[in-house]
């Protein structure tokens, strides 16, 4: 007993701020802070309510698919159809209610059915051959790149969906995926409080839950998990039916807030993902990192991105800032990973 | 709470039993209270009471034959150490026990009951439980993490339930500390302890989680003699604690001070089982090395290369030396662990 409570008083030893440098997330917060206060000190409406509405609505639905990809990445995989996945969506909503007249909640849980479906598709492609997913979701990706364009255009002859609010009931999704709230002169969009909404679940499931263990270990190292009773491909199918459920989160958030989709939507924010996710502390290899580190890199990204405006910089730099800020996290990331594996 | 230093059989038992309580109301799915309840169901016998029993086991498979003519036994409180080269049937002799493969010859009792396992979860059911090289762990994962990995308890309903943290940290520091390791911080990733701390993590799982045997499948093969050390103690402690453990090596050094019993294989037979009794550290080296094998190939060498040779040199002073057993002596010293003999 007296060697137990020993062994307690030296653990209690670490202090709060000590635990705190320990964790993944705790560059991706530095940095935000940073951003923070050099945008708020430089321009004038930047920290304000206004300012931060916007900034915090660009980072809102980057945010839920950095948090999704994360854990998929935390599992050891990678989904590049997830930007693809948001328009994809959108898309379906769109063209089944405006062009088909399909009541809005059914149109929305048929995309739902559907973006699960994908994301089904991809994981278990990725189990069953065995192939980087790198490879599969690269291959999905351009499967969705080609429907939203080509199938957009061919179904409703446009590229973008048109008449949203003319649809009946639509003010019912819109309310639950596109309201505002407006505080001072600032405002505020449902999409952060999904964004709030999801980084929590997404916390507590890899933190608390028997599935979150599961995730860090077929990610860290998915034979030693079979050994020891993991379910591997449930597991790893799941993550990839999450991103694609939040994929499709997100094409609701985009639809119903400017009630239009455009059928190249999310094409290219694949990587923004990514990045966002290795900024908040995960590593490319997998096993490791976190979904609020993930949320602090896509408020990295919406800070910069309107910060940049506001400062009446050349929008361009944002993309030189983001290739910066991905070699920052990935060399500090490689030196924690070295940290954490090496024996004493 | 059941104290670190394991008394007699009797407090053990009885804090097994308090454990099944707590850990079947708290675990996670019916199959898995199941689980855990048959392999905890498995009290240990009293210290020399044979668990495993094999006589005459052989394994053909097709027309080769892998293993024949073996004849041990594992006893509770006792190492069996199975010696022998590479290709000389110790994984075959492994696979049979740990329920990987089914015997074709001979018997296979335990607890007295002839058994043909045809898989390890047959073998974990009986309580035989295998240690392999790899140690299944997963690196960056904290410790406690990776010792409830699989099994891991919950607690609360629904969208609230939840791994139950305290009792996991506890359980696992716990129960390492029965193992002999005061880990600071269950919390750091298992990566930064050492190939032996690791190594014993991974059979104080086993443990745990109802193993009454444990097969250690070459434990110390890729550890240094500092690190050989260190899972030599904890063997000798799992033999303490009333555990039947069988120790697969091709290490004479690390087998003797450990072993209370030798079987050795060579080309897939069995070339004899002594108790400790019975056979010296000379006489074990002499064998593994194959003393008389060892003789011809020099006479070989020395006719091709001529006996000025290096390598000619080197192989008679090896045979020498397992004869007078000098030199040998002296390795000991240096690569004996500091194992408490019981």
């Amino acid at each position: 007993m007296s060697t137990i409570a020993a062994a307690d008083e030296r653990v209690a030893r670490t202090s709060p701020l000590g635990r705190l440098m320990k964790r993944p997330e705790i560059g991706a917060l530095v940095a935000a802070v940073a951003i923070f206060v050099f945008f708020a000190v430089t321009t004038d409406v930047f920290a304000t309510l206004s300012g931060s509405a916007t900034w915090l609505r660009s980072a809102s639905t980057i945010g839920i698919m950095a948090v999704a990809v994360a854990m998929l990445m935390i599992g050891g995989e990678f989904d590049l159809s997830a930007g693809a996945m948001t328009g994809f969506a959108g898309l379906v909503v769109g063209i089944l209610t405006t062009e088909y007249g399909l009541n809005v909640w059914l149109a929305i849980l048929v995309s739902l059915a559907l973006a699960l479906a994908v994301g089904f598709v991809n994981g278990l492609i990725v189990m069953r051959t065995g192939l980087p997913s790198f490879i599969v979701t690269l291959g999905t990706f351009f499967v969705l790149q080609g429907i939203d364009l080509a199938g957009t255009k061919a179904l409703i002859g446009q590229v973008a969906i048109q008449g949203m609010r003319n649809v009946p009931f639509y003010d019912q999704p819109q309310k639950l995926f596109g309201s505002s709230m407006e505080i001072g002169r600032g405002t505020f969009y449902v999409s952060i409080v999904w964004w709030v909404a999801v980084t929590a679940v997404a916390t507590w499931v890899l933190m608390r839950t028997r599935v979150g263990n599961w995730v860090f270990a077929v990610g860290g190292a998915q034979h030693s998990s079979r050994q020891v009773g993991v379910p591997v491909a449930k597991t790893k199918i799941g993550l990839f039916m999450g991103t694609a459920g939040c994929g499709w989160l997100v094409g609701m958030l985009l639809l119903f807030t400017t009630s239009t989709v455009q059928s190249n939507t999310g094409v290219g924010q694949e990587f923004v993902y990514i990045i966002c996710a290795v900024v908040g502390g995960c590593l490319m290899t997998g096993g490791y990192g976190s979904a609020i580190g993930a949320a602090l890199g896509a408020l990295i990204y919406g800070m910069a991105n309107q910060g940049i405006v506001y400062a009446g910089w050349d929008n361009n730099w944002l993309k030189a800032f983001l290739g910066v800020m991905l070699l920052t996290a990935v060399l500090l990331n490689e030196w924690v990973r070295k940290r954490a594996e090496e024996a004493r | 709470m059941s104290t670190p230093t394991s008394g007699g059989t009797d407090e053990r038992v009885s804090a097994t039993g308090k454990r099944v309580g707590r850990a079947a109301r708290e675990w996670a799915t019916a199959q898995a209270r199941a689980e855990a309840e048959a392999a905890r169901g498995n009290a240990l016998p009293s210290p020399g009471t044979p668990i495993i029993e094999v006589t005459d086991l052989g394994k053909s498979y097709g027309r080769v034959i892998a293993l024949r003519g073996v004849t041990t036994s594992v006893r509770a409180g006792e190492v069996t150490c199975v010696l022998g080269d590479n290709g000389a049937g110790k994984s075959t002799f492994i696979k049979i026990l740990a329920g990987a493969h089914r015997h074709s010859e001979g018997t296979f009792e335990v607890d007295g009951v002839e058994q043909h396992l045809d898989s390890p979860r047959d073998a974990l059911t009986l309580g035989i439980a295998t240690v392999y090289q790899d140690l299944a762990v997963v690196p960056l994962m904290p410790v406690w993490r990776n010792f409830f990995l699989g099994s891991e308890p919950v607690r609360g309903r629904g969208p609230l339930r939840r791994l139950d943290r305290e009792f996991m940290k506890r359980t696992t520091r716990d129960e390492l500390l029965k193992m002999g390791i005061d880990l600071r911080d269950v919390d750091q990733p298992i990566g930064t302890l050492s190939g032996g701390e690791r190594q014993c993590v991974a059979i104080a799982r086993a443990v745990y989680f109802g193993a009454r045997v444990l097969i250690l499948d070459e434990p110390t093969a890729a550890l240094g003699v500092k690190q050989s050390g260190v899972v030599l103690k904890y063997i000798a402690k799992a033999r303490e604690r009333g555990l039947g453990v069988v120790f697969i090596t091709h290490n004479p050094h690390h087998a003797y001070p450990v072993g209370d019993r030798f079987m050795l294989l060579r080309r897939g037979r069995s070339i004899g089982d002594y108790a400790k009794s019975e056979i010296t550290l000379d006489e074990l080296t002499s064998m593994m090395a194959g003393g008389a094998e060892l003789e011809s190939l020099a006479h070989e060498l020395a006719r091709d290369m001529g006996d000025s040779s290096p390598v000619v040199a080197e192989l008679k002073a090896d045979v020498e030396g397992d004869h007078e057993a000098d030199r040998e002596a002296d390795h000991v010293a240096d690569a004996e662990p500091d194992v408490e003999s019981p």
